[in-house]
């Protein structure tokens, strides 16, 4: 049996359907884990103790084990404690604090590479050490980190895919149930591969939009 | 102290673990006065200035500026408020500028004046404009600070300062860090301020320009002040042989 794309276009609304989804939970999810990482990487650095250590617990939770776990936990495991978060929801969850903790790793590092002159400046002009910290250290550590953040929500594109596990109709599984109708797995994983790769054209575009913005302010 | 006392240090010291760098400093600076500290590097003249501010905190010893104690001794949460309020009164001028360079050179000048003054936008974007046409800079107020040459940021950056009206200016090697074309323009800037009677202590290692502005010259090493006076004597006749001494190796080093 040989490659026959003629069925994908009756298809079509449903893979569109899908990467809509795709899209909503990368954006939901993107926002998620870009704040959540700033709170994570400023409570690590300045925060108390008592909120720091959970913070680390936290933290390894979501860098040592797999995301696919996580998010069975979020959506299946939430569950029995009475939380019945919507499939989308639990995904957008689990995706966000998973790469939120990737994010803030990267906006420690950047914290500290400030120049401590910086803090010397505004400290100098009457600023409080909270004062300083979000309005001169977090603004030029969030963009020292646009680069390699974005790498990141590349990342969280392509694994925006495990979500399908849960039930969400977004790309891969619309995909999924484009074949289980038709019986045309490479067709379908092809153009739903073609979709993934029209996003991440976007997606690229977008961030090299904002590295050019933020050039001159740096 | 004395009535006419405005800035006044008492028996400053210093210790980085047991590295002693200030022992035992006294200097009082009069209203309108214009002080310059001169020495080899290393002689402790940056961290007495940082002192006055409380960047670096003294061991011992008092820093007062018009009558209110800089470095009282604190609970931690009041010395934070207390510093932040005093530390509105001292401008502070670095060697290596430190302009916020995500803020536009309006963003850099306004936002203290905005977020400790409660000044209104228009009233902070009125005195951004009014200090960068003192500087001669009014032109850049919407630039960022990687558009300007290392002059333009070092005029931005006392702008900055002025903007928080200060009752002193410190300057630590303002011009140090400046390619030889540019310190001229900075130099200017400060020549206009001592024109205007502002309070400077200034660290430097350009003895024409001390020689020049300044009421009077500090030298120290080692961490003590070892002579001080009018500049015609501090430059043309000093005492002291380390004074001597460092004013020879001066010279030799940048041809007069």
């Amino acid at each position: 049996m040989g490659l026959d794309f003629s069925v994908v276009p009756s298809y079509f609304g449903v893979l569109l359907m899908g990467m809509g989804w795709t899209i909503a939970i990368t954006i939901g999810a993107g926002l998620l884990s870009f704040f959540g990482g700033i709170i994570f990487a400023v409570t690590a650095l300045y925060g108390h103790w008592v909120i720091r250590l959970p913070m680390r617990l936290f933290a390894w939770l979501f860098m040592g084990t797999p995301l696919l776990l996580q998010l069975f936990l979020i959506y299946f495991g939430l569950i029995q404690v009475g939380i019945d978060l919507p499939a989308f929801v639990a995904g957008v969850i689990g995706l966000g604090l998973h790469f939120a903790v990737y994010n803030s790793e990267l906006i420690q590092a950047s914290i500290l590479a400030v120049d401590k002159g910086q803090y010397e400046g505004a400290r100098t002009l009457g600023l409080s050490r909270g004062q300083t910290v979000r309005r001169i250290i977090i603004p030029q550590a969030v963009r020292a980190v646009i680069p390699p953040m974005g790498n990141n929500m590349i990342a969280l594109l392509k694994d925006s895919a495990l979500v399908s596990v849960i039930g969400v109709m977004e790309l891969t599984l619309a995909a999924q149930q484009s074949i289980s109708r038709t019986y045309r797995p490479f067709e379908f994983y092809l153009a739903a591969a073609f979709c993934y790769y029209i996003i991440n054209l976007a997606l690229e575009a977008g961030l090299r939009r904002v590295e050019r913005r933020i050039a001159a302010s740096r | 102290m004395p009535e006419s006392a405005f800035v006044e240090i008492k028996n400053a010291a210093k210790s980085f673990g047991t590295l002693q760098v200030l022992k035992d400093i006294n200097l009082t600076v009069d209203r309108g006065q214009i002080v310059a500290i001169i020495g080899p590097s290393g002689s402790g003249k940056s961290t007495l200035l940082r002192a006055i501010n409380e960047l670096d905190p003294l061991s011992s010893g008092e820093v007062w500026l018009e009558g209110v104690q800089i470095n009282r001794k604190l609970p931690p949460r009041q010395y934070e408020a207390h510093v932040n309020q005093v530390r509105q009164d001292i401008g502070m001028v670095f060697q290596h500028f430190n302009l916020f360079p995500h803020l536009t050179v309006r963003g850099n000048i306004t936002l203290a004046p905005r977020m400790l003054k409660g000044l209104s936008e228009a009233a902070a974007n009125k005195l951004a404009e009014e200090q960068l046409t003192k500087v001669g800079l009014l032109e850049k107020i919407d630039e960022y600070p990687s558009r300007l040459s290392g002059g333009q940021k070092q005029r931005v950056a006392i702008a900055r300062a002025l903007a928080m009206k200060p009752k002193v200016m410190l300057f630590d090697e303002a011009t140090s860090a400046l390619d030889p074309e540019l310190v001229e323009e900075v130099n200017m800037v400060m020549k206009q301020l001592a024109e205007e009677h502002m309070t400077m202590i200034i660290v430097t290692h350009e003895m024409d320009f001390a020689a020049s502005v300044c009421d009077r010259v500090l030298f120290m090493d080692q961490g003590v002040v070892v002579e001080e006076g009018p500049p015609s004597v501090i430059f043309q006749n000093p005492a002291e042989e380390r004074t001597r001494n460092f004013l020879r190796k001066h010279l030799a080093r940048n041809g007069g």
